[in-house]
């Protein structure tokens, strides 16, 4: 919307109403009460902003782990059918089958503790007291080898406690092939030396994937 | 005849039976006397010639017709763990123009569909502002609204395609995308009513399904053109595509338009959660990764022919057609090529060219019945050619998964089949 409809809308507003309204206010919505964003405002950042008071060991985290996540994400983190995978794939990313783990790829810690806290386990979600959040993160660091077996997880270790691939992402680079300049024509005629061939086909649907296939040809 | 009556299961099977006997006699004159005198279509009589139909109070709610039943979502079982969070794909190949029906927008969820009270809704915005505030969906109704086309596509269209070519459709290479009119409030509007603090950069929208999904939006794109939308194509938001309220972030990977919206937290922080670190970022051949790639690049595809409508006419005056967009504007021009790249024409753009809106293209022509490679090369107002999947895969290897909009090629046999294939 024009920067400048906004003022004009209020002017017909307050018409309208007769009333006097604040500038570029509609006067809409009701103050949020505290209890009620505390009740919704879950979400934790890398420099540890919303994180809980809380802590959990790596022991306390095996336990509420084979009781609430192994059944899909498999005893060690390996994943069972095409559940993801959360342990193990170090040094894969450059291959031609990357495993993308926590420990792999994830760049932030405090994405595991965000994400298990507001939406696992599947299908039960936000079930979690923090305590268990922080032993079930401390328990895949664990998995993956960037902690000890007797490593507890807290509010004052957490933001010190990091990621092994945290330095390999970067920004957006596109558009990374080549523009033309406006009204410009691409290629038209001749574009290719030779006649084009075939060099590869579809394969059929519904074909069941290999295990090969299977770590990395999730969409999601 | 079955209207007013009160016996519509009556008339329907008195209908039936009637039309049963035309049929039979039918079959039986053109035996005996018209044989290869005519088209059957024309010569024999059809119940819907002669008899009544349903009336006003049959059908509320309209549906498609019972021989359109094959035009529908799919999905591709194997591509994710469990329905409940996976995707199905539009129809492109049964489709025309520039609007999706909403009954046809490919679906994607993390926790099911979510069925929201709309009287038990609440939007709310906090963190950097001024006022924290609550609204209800009778508050977000009063605010001014705009109507915008918008095209929704997946970050992870054609993603199944970086290694080579692999799924035989349209609707499965390129039918996580769809293009529908959205009546919503300007997310400026609800941002400013809150009072935006001077050092706020980023929002992060949330969902009220199960997966809570987030997403960290810079302020300036929420401030440019972002709607909080409530209706699609006129009517209410599908259930599956957020019910009542979504985010629209118009030419934006589609992860971005939280659906089910309940709140919109103002913060001058990312906050890299799971679907912009784990996912929806872009590993390249050496190891490393782009993230917060959002912008939908420019791409087209062929939908006809493709493999799921094949030319079934043979030679003679053919209508190719299908559909172009691009996150940064409006689609230029379209070129296609029957020979795989090799020499393009300039295909004709039909209907309304909106910004970050699917654009519809035709080329006519007189098939001589030889095999074809179709290729289509969208450009946009940016001057960005869509480029050819080998040179994707030259600047970004194969592992990227996301924003893959590579020249799809068709390969149409002679025999009128076609195929998804790779080429030279």
């Amino acid at each position: 919307m024009s920067k400048y409809l906004k003022p004009a809308l209020v002017g017909l507003f307050a018409l309208a109403v007769a009333t006097p309204a604040l500038a570029g206010k509609f006067d809409l919505g009701r103050e949020a009460t505290e209890a009620e964003v505390s009740a919704w405002d879950i979400d934790v950042r890398p420099d540890g902003k919303g994180l809980p008071e809380g802590k959990g060991t790596v022991a306390q985290g095996e336990e509420i782990y084979a009781e609430k996540c192994a059944s899909c994400h498999g005893d060690f983190g390996e994943g069972i059918d095409r559940w993801p995978v959360l342990a193990g794939g170090q040094d894969s990313l450059k291959s031609e089958r990357p495993v993308k783990t926590i420990g792999s790829y994830w760049p932030y810690l405090s994405t595991v503790f965000d994400y298990v806290n507001r939406a696992m386990p599947f299908g039960e979600a936000q079930s979690l007291q923090p305590d268990e959040v922080y032993a079930i993160t401390a328990y895949l660091l664990n998995l993956n080898d960037v902690v000890d077996d007797d490593f507890e997880l807290s509010n004052n270790n957490f933001v010190e406690t990091r990621l092994p691939n945290e330095a390999n992402f970067i920004a957006d680079q596109r558009p990374d092939t080549p523009l033309v300049a406006k009204g410009a024509e691409p290629c038209m005629k001749d574009c290719k030396p030779g006649p084009v061939e075939i060099t590869g086909r579809a394969r059929v649907l519904d074909v069941t994937p290999d295990e090969d296939n299977k770590q990395t040809g999730s969409l999601d | 005849m079955s209207d007013g009556t009160g016996k519509p299961k009556t008339t329907t099977s008195r209908r039936r039976f009637l039309g049963a006997g035309l049929a039979l006699g039918g079959a039986a004159i053109a035996g005996k006397a018209h044989a290869g005198e005519g088209d059957a279509a024309i010569l024999e009589k059809k119940d819907w010639n002669q008899y009544l139909g349903d009336g006003v109070d049959a059908r509320p709610y309209g549906h498609p017709s019972e021989f359109e039943k094959s035009v529908v979502r799919r999905n591709v079982a194997w591509l994710t763990a469990d329905p409940v969070s996976s995707v199905n794909f539009t129809p492109l190949h049964d489709l025309d123009g520039i609007i999706t029906p909403n009954g046809l927008c490919f679906e994607r969820h993390h926790a099911g569909i979510a069925e929201v009270d709309p009287a038990q809704h609440r939007l709310m915005i906090n963190g950097l502002v001024d006022k924290q505030l609550v609204f209800t969906m009778a508050d977000i109704m009063r605010f001014p609204r705009e109507n915008r086309v918008y095209f929704l596509e997946c970050a992870a269209n054609s993603g199944m395609e970086w290694r080579g070519a692999q799924l035989n459709g349209c609707q499965f290479t390129h039918g996580m995308i769809h293009n529908v009119m959205y009546t919503g409030v300007p997310l400026k509007l609800l941002l400013e009513e809150a009072g935006v603090k001077t050092n706020a950069k980023w929002i992060m929208p949330e969902g009220a399904d199960a997966s809570a999904m987030t997403r960290s939006v810079p302020l300036q794109k929420a401030m440019e053109d972002c709607l909080v939308a409530f209706k699609m194509n006129g009517e209410a938001l599908r259930p599956e595509q957020g019910y009542p309220l979504r985010l629209v972030v118009p030419g934006w990977e589609g992860n971005m338009w939280v659906k089910w919206l309940r709140r919109l937290e103002v913060g001058d922080e990312p906050w890299h959660h799971r679907e912009e670190t784990s996912k929806y970022t872009d590993l390249l051949e050496n190891g490393k990764a782009r993230r917060f790639t959002w912008e939908m690049d420019a791409k087209s595809v062929i939908t006809n022919p493709s493999p799921q409508a094949p030319l079934l006419h043979k030679k003679g005056q053919t209508v190719i057609t299908g559909i172009a967009w691009s996150g940064r504007g409006t689609i230029d021009r379209v070129d296609v090529s029957l020979d795989g790249g090799r020499n393009w024409m300039q295909a004709r753009l039909d209907g309304p060219s909106l910004d970050k809106s699917m654009h519809r293209f035709y080329v006519d022509f007189d098939w001589d019945g030889s095999p074809l490679l179709l290729q289509s090369r969208a450009m946009d107002s940016t001057g960005y050619v869509q480029p050819t999947k080998n040179q994707l895969r030259a600047e970004r290897g194969t592992n990227s998964i996301y924003h893959n909009n590579g020249i799809q090629t068709w390969h149409v046999k002679a025999n009128g089949e076609v195929e998804n294939v790779e080429v030279s």
